[in-house]
């Protein structure tokens, strides 16, 4: 379903005698449908630049990145959302719109890609009840713990029904037990037949996990397991 | 479809309202410049209306002395008509020359008053002259001057040239100076006007990084991401389309009368009326237009989809 092929990353310095950031090193991946599969590394081990990568938000400097057979690079412009569509992201920092309630950041990305207000009124309650947020539609993000504003943004990244979920350090910013509890809504993804790939730093929680594990160190994969622990 | 387009204008709308302050610089100096631009179609106007009335007038008037004849006016009125320069002779005798006054004075009772106090009928017969070409009056002058028989030469009390050839270039050149100055002015207002609507947008841009981030994340279509920032482009053009229009609305209608007096036929009301959807087709297009271009510009300068 995905295939990373050969990339590196190569970021210039933005000094000019400065040395270039190299933050993938030939890197080649395959990941299957409704794999769950975690990308463990360090800071700075070329996760998140992983993601921006499969997004087409970044180009790699060598290789290919493929999403169901079509290199995401060569998709015009004009058609790259339909590509995001396919996939939702999460991320550490929730990137919510604190002026909009729960109900309406998740509406939101159904408005962006165009749904009818009736599609909205049916979709939106649906993915709020997955994520156990029904109760608190009407709150805004401030008035939300950390956890329940990354179910918000679980919910948003699901509710157009993506085939992958990017999850970027999604528990980076919460305490032990909303960490278990988003990781569980992760697994629950996973277990409808969605595909979730994981970026973390947090060992005790791929220890727990026993699913698939690609470490990274300075930009290249030491290590790929299919029942992995967190070792570095 | 139809959902996308509101839902974008909606935004934009959100947009809008969120730039406060900066809205205003753009609206006014959009104001400007379509108040300029409009000012010109206006204008144009205003020069046909004074050209046009001046060549209506008579060139040439010859004023027979009161005891003349009527046959022997006509006599000479049959003379002139054979000159080739001549376009047109038209006799008034002294009843028309007094109706024609009282007609065109009855409001003034100073005028009135006046004309009672001379009393009977002071105006006399007259010839009114028009020529093909104002350069042909020098002709039809040497015709009364030397060709015409001492007999009728005699009954003429006076000859009256209106001399429009040189007004009516002068009107010309002022006209046409003061549009190409205006239409110099309009470029840099205009150059100036998306410049600064161009900054307004760039800070709602800036301002918007958040949610413009979201849309990407979410598979927002390019147009729904850089449609609001068009939306709110085109609305400071709109809404700076009819301050101008407003404006302009006063401006005719409390002017109107005034200019009127000073010419007389020209009335800037009903020309702002009769050109109203014009106008307001020219100012909504120039308004919009320019807000639109600087979204354009600034949407692919700092908004990457």
């Amino acid at each position: 379903m995905i295939k990373f092929q050969n990339i590196t990353k190569i970021y210039p310095n933005h000094s000019p005698n400065g040395p270039p950031t190299i933050a993938l090193q030939d890197v080649s991946f395959q990941i299957e449908k409704k794999e769950f599969v975690s990308i463990v590394g360090k800071s700075g081990a070329g996760k998140t630049t992983l993601f921006k990568l499969l997004l087409a938000e970044e180009k790699p400097t060598y290789g290919r990145v493929f999403f169901e057979d079509v290199d995401v690079h060569k998709i015009p412009s004009k058609k790259l959302p339909e590509l995001r569509q396919r996939i939702g992201t999460v991320f550490q920092d929730y990137k919510l719109l604190l002026s909009k309630t729960v109900y309406k950041n998740i509406a939101y990305a159904l408005e962006a890609i165009g749904a009818s207000d009736k599609e909205i009124a049916r979709d939106v309650p649906e993915v709020l009840e997955i994520v156990e947020l029904t109760e608190r539609a009407n709150n805004f993000p401030i008035q939300l713990s950390g956890g329940e504003q990354q179910r918000t943004a679980i919910a948003r990244a699901l509710v157009h029904r993506p085939e992958v979920i990017l999850a970027d350090e999604p528990t980076g910013n919460l305490d032990p037990y909303h960490t278990l509890d988003i990781i569980r809504l992760l697994l629950k993804i996973n277990q409808f037949g969605t595909t979730v790939v994981l970026a973390t730093h947090n060992k005790e929680l791929i220890n727990i996990l026993g699913k698939r594990v690609i470490t990274l160190d300075e930009g290249k994969i030491i290590r790929d397991e299919e029942r992995g622990r967190f070792i570095l | 479809m139809f959902t996308n387009f509101q839902r974008i204008f909606k935004s934009g709308w959100a947009v809008f309202s969120h730039s406060g302050s900066s809205n205003v610089a753009t609206i006014f100096i959009i104001v400007i410049t379509v108040s300029l631009i409009t000012s010109l179609f206006l204008l144009k106007d205003v020069s046909q209306f004074l050209t046009s009335s001046l060549q209506g007038k008579v060139d040439i008037s010859v004023y027979f002395k009161d005891g003349a004849q009527e046959s022997d006016i006509l006599n000479v009125k049959a003379e002139l008509s054979k000159i080739a320069e001549v376009k047109e002779v038209n006799y008034v005798s002294k009843d028309e020359a007094l109706s024609e006054f009282i007609q065109r004075h009855q409001d003034n009772p100073v005028l009135m008053a006046s004309l009672a106090e001379v009393g009977g009928n002071p105006f006399l017969a007259s010839l009114k002259i028009k020529a093909s070409e104002a350069s042909q009056y020098q002709a039809i002058s040497n015709f009364l001057d030397q060709t015409l028989s001492p007999t009728y030469k005699n009954l003429i009390e006076k000859v009256d040239y209106y001399q429009r050839k040189p007004v009516i270039e002068k009107i010309f050149s002022i006209t046409s100076g003061v549009s190409r100055v205006g239409v110099g002015f309009s470029i840099i207002l205009a150059i100036l006007a998306i410049l600064i609507a161009f900054n307004t947008i760039r800070l709602a841009i800036y301002n918007s990084q958040e949610e413009i981030k979201i849309q990407r994340l979410v598979g927002a279509s390019n147009w729904f991401i850089r449609g609001p920032f068009l939306v709110q482009g085109a609305t400071s053009g709109f809404f700076a389309a009819l301050i101008c229009l407003l404006i302009f609305a006063l401006i005719c209608g409390i002017f109107s009368s005034k200019l009127e007096v000073l010419f007389p036929g020209l009335n800037l009301w009903n020309n702002f009326t009769s050109n109203f959807w014009i106008l307001l087709l020219v100012q909504l297009a120039v308004g919009i237009g320019l807000g639109v271009i600087s979204s354009t510009i600034a949407i692919r300068k700092y908004l990457k989809v």
